[in-house]
């Protein structure tokens, strides 16, 4: 049951904090997205800037950055996920507890980018993992990173605890491991994971 | 196509002492640990790997493993023009983009006979050198990082770093992806202002390498973990290639800015730091003696740097076919030799096009360094060689 | 600096039955290279590491440069016997004639190394090895027990190009994974197929896009 905002804000004034679980635990998990060390290409740097004191992303309760996936909420693609990297790319989030977010930072990691065309680039990070959100941009300024932590917190502040649209970590017949690309003759086998990835559909 | 291994026992005998790694025998029966370090290690710069093996806390074997990054840069290249691929070389070496545009803005002049005016050289070198004042300060605020000191070196880094950075993204649009050089001089001119704001930023960073220097020095952690550790023979570094801060620090005196003098550079009046040790804390003290040095050439710079056009008026920027022929640009990037080398074969897209990586060369004697050290210091020696894998990789 | 031809007459009186040939460079830059035989190239390179005056000590730069065969089409005019009605006779007369011909010229490998001498301060020389073909003979010996710098670059070569380095110490792939079967810098290297979904302003990757959709593979039937 929500409580009524006029009287949230009333009741704050004598003293009383009334909240619903569901607020009071995705406050907790917005407030300390704790993203892993993992830097991959170019984007990388953008991030450290964004950590560092002009940008300060310790606003966000997001300064603590984990070397270990196993301590990480949150993994920042940053850079460009190539054909050699891709497994272990997806191994790294496996290693990871829920719950889990992605943030796919840059044009290379959403797409291939402006090495789309490389025999050796992954066309996009989300052909074989779940991506929140996406960032354009190349690199995207530390700005634009502070953004997707805001949209990532909007989304985890939205997240209900039960029914059909529960996260995936309260969803005990979820997919939580998933396969790892195997490193073929010529390329990566399966070259993207059905169960994550469709071919969107471009309307014209 | 015979793709198989050929028999390194055949040649041993041809191999001249130190030339090759040397053989460390473990001591006693015990069994060696095998680590993989990367490509997912908090020390490795991106996405490197290193297999070593150790007995107890000693290197006694490391391969590194490359290609966590390859790109592709140089197959895409022969598919674009010349100009579609000075973007490309921004993300070569990503924290110096500018210098990667000169190489290659310098290896495409030198391939049709193009000539700069004069202001474009300045307006080079003024670049160029901001972008290795902040290279050579990332790279010890990375370093100091590397020891334990989580987060404060880098910050005085990444502050003074971003003051450069703004200073690129007025003039050219962007903070890191500059894309500003073009063959025959540079894509916009500079404004008054601009330079006046160059030249406050140049008068304010004399003080921040003094309070560097003060941080690197004053710290006896500091001294006793780079002072005698990976230590780098002045021999071995010429015939393994290594240039740059790391050559340089094992006291062989080759600047290329000094040598080539290409651009304008004997105009300026500068030195040339060596080390005495060619351990990782005289590659350290270079990069901040250089880092003084660069401050020098951009006062100069700034001071001289006379009116006239950025770009030749003949130059052809796109649409053009060179000569069928070859050349070979380079230039004393923040990481070492960093050359250019063009085959035309009178289309519009080089026939071939290949990046002389210094930070994939300078990598060539890590196992040399690292052997024999403890593992701890080999994050430190790693470190020492500064690395980017956009550039090792391509 | 000597000169290219000086180096040249340099290196014959210096390594006996060493063959070098000038290639020329038409470009402005000027900078011709010396293409060596691959039996004597070892020799050779030794040769210009310790002369005293030449004294390159330093190897920059080493790539790989793939050469595909090239059929050349030339017109030629020969001279035929021609049947031909003379005066109401049928007769052979001989006439010029416009032919044209069709040859193929046998590609190769290459292998560019560029040297600096860090004691004298000058350079580039330019040296450069050919394989016999593209196919089965690629073998070139190696220059890394000279230069060491050579190490990781002709890796990098063995890796894309697929020169095999006779000497190389340690001549394994270094950028893609051990698995992989193509040498990808080649000129004929056939890209995977990965065009199922380009929204893209590229003609030729739309097209590659459509050919991929076309034949029925995952993504068919996507209104792009």
């Amino acid at each position: 049951m929500a409580v009524e905002e006029g009287l949230k804000i009333e009741l704050g004034k004598q003293g009383v904090f009334v909240t619903t679980i569901e607020e009071l635990y995705n406050w907790g998990r917005r407030s300390s997205v704790w993203p892993m060390q993992f830097g991959l290409a170019c984007c990388a740097i953008e991030m450290i800037a964004t950590t560092m004191a002009r940008y300060d992303l310790a606003r966000f309760g997001a300064e603590v950055f984990r070397p270990s996936p196993r301590q990480a909420d949150l993994m920042i693609i940053s850079g460009t996920v190539t054909k050699k990297m891709a497994p272990q790319v997806v191994r790294l989030y496996n290693q990871m507890a829920e719950p889990r977010y992605v943030i796919a930072m840059g044009a290379c990691a959403i797409s291939g980018g402006p090495f789309k065309q490389g025999y050796n680039v992954l066309k996009g990070i989300d052909r074989y993992i779940p991506v929140d959100v996406h960032i354009p941009g190349c690199p995207p300024r530390p700005e634009a990173l502070l953004q997707a932590f805001i949209t990532l917190q909007k989304k985890i502040t939205g997240q209900p605890l039960t029914g059909e649209d529960r996260p995936r970590h309260l969803d005990a017949e979820a997919q939580g491991e998933f396969p790892v690309p195997h490193q073929g003759e010529h390329d990566l086998e399966p070259t993207a994971n059905k169960g994550v990835w469709t071919v969107p559909v471009v309307i014209r | 196509m015979t793709d198989s291994l050929v028999n390194a026992s055949a040649v041993d005998k041809k191999l001249k002492g130190w030339n090759r790694p040397p053989i460390i025998e473990p001591d006693g029966e015990a069994e060696l640990l095998e680590v993989a370090m990367g490509p997912h290690h908090p020390s490795t710069h991106g996405v490197f790997r290193m297999d070593v093996a150790l007995d107890g806390e000693r290197v006694v074997r490391l391969k590194p493993v490359f290609g966590y990054l390859h790109r592709n840069h140089e197959k895409i290249a022969e598919g674009n023009s010349y100009l579609a691929s000075m973007p490309y070389t921004d993300r070569l070496d990503y924290i110096c983009s500018l210098t990667n545009n000169w190489a290659y803005a310098l290896a495409v002049e030198k391939l049709v006979g193009q000539a700069v005016p004069e202001r474009a050289e300045y307006l080079r070198v003024i670049l160029g050198e901001l972008t290795r004042v902040q290279n050579h300060a990332s790279a010890i605020g990375f370093l100091i990082q590397e020891m334990g000191a989580s987060g404060t070196p880098l910050m005085y880094a990444f502050r003074e770093r971003e003051k450069i950075l703004d200073l690129f993204e007025s003039l050219t649009g962007s903070r890191m992806m500059c894309n500003y050089m073009r063959f025959g001089g540079c894509r916009v001119d500079a404004s008054p202002a601009w330079l006046d704001a160059a030249r406050k930023v140049v008068a304010g960073l004399p003080g921040f390498v003094d309070e560097f220097e003060a941080l690197l020095r004053s710290n006896e952690i500091l001294m006793a973990r780079t002072q005698g550790v990976g230590i780098l023979r002045p021999d071995l570094a010429i015939n393994a290639g290594v240039t740059g801060p790391m050559l340089r620090a094992s006291g062989v005196n080759y600047d290329i800015r000094k040598v080539d003098r290409y651009g304008i550079y004997d105009r300026f009046e500068f030195r040339v730091p060596l080390g005495d040790h060619g351990d990782v804390f005289d590659r350290f003290m270079i990069r901040l003696l250089e880092a003084r040095e660069s401050i020098k050439i951009l006062e100069q710079a700034l001071k001289e740097i006379p009116d006239g056009p950025v770009m030749d008026g003949k130059a052809k920027i796109r649409g053009f076919r060179p000569k069928a022929g070859e050349a070979y640009g380079r230039i004393e990037a923040p990481k070492g030799e960093l050359g250019f080398y063009l085959i035309s074969d009178g289309g519009p897209n080089p026939y071939r096009y290949r990046v002389r990586p210094p930070s994939l060369v300078n990598l060539t004697i890590l196992e040399d360094m690292c052997l024999g050290q403890n593992v701890a210091d080999v994050v430190l020696i790693f470190g020492s060689v500064d690395i980017v894998l956009g550039e090792v990789d391509r | 600096m000597k000169t290219v031809e000086e180096i040249k007459a340099a290196i014959e009186t210096a390594v006996p039955g060493a063959s070098i040939e000038i290639v020329p460079n038409a470009s402005p830059s000027g900078q011709l290279s010396l293409l060596l035989a691959p039996n004597h190239a070892v020799a050779v390179a030794e040769f210009l590491r310790d002369d005293a005056e030449l004294a390159l000590d330093f190897l920059s730069n080493a790539t790989g440069i793939d050469w595909p065969d090239k059929e050349i089409t030339e017109k030629v005019k020969v001279m035929r016997q021609v049947l031909k009605t003379v005066d109401g006779a049928e007769k052979m007369v001989e006439e010029t004639v416009d032919e044209t011909r069709k040859h193929v010229q046998p590609g190769y490998l290459e292998v560019v190394y560029h040297l600096f001498s860090i004691e004298k301060k000058h350079g580039p020389v330019v040296i450069r090895m050919r394989t016999t073909n593209r196919t089965d003979q690629v073998q070139l010996p190696s220059l890394t027990p000279v230069w060491r710098s050579a190490e990781f670059q002709e890796r990098e070569i063995f890796d894309l190009f697929g020169i095999v380095f006779t000497g190389h110490p340690d001549l394994r792939r270094l950028l893609m994974w051990d698995g992989f079967k193509d040498h990808p810098m080649r000129r004929d290297y056939v890209e995977p197929d990965d065009f199922e979904y380009e929204p893209t302003a590229h003609d030729e990757v739309l097209a590659r896009s459509k050919a991929h959709q076309a034949a029925g593979q995952e993504g068919a039937g996507v209104g792009l």
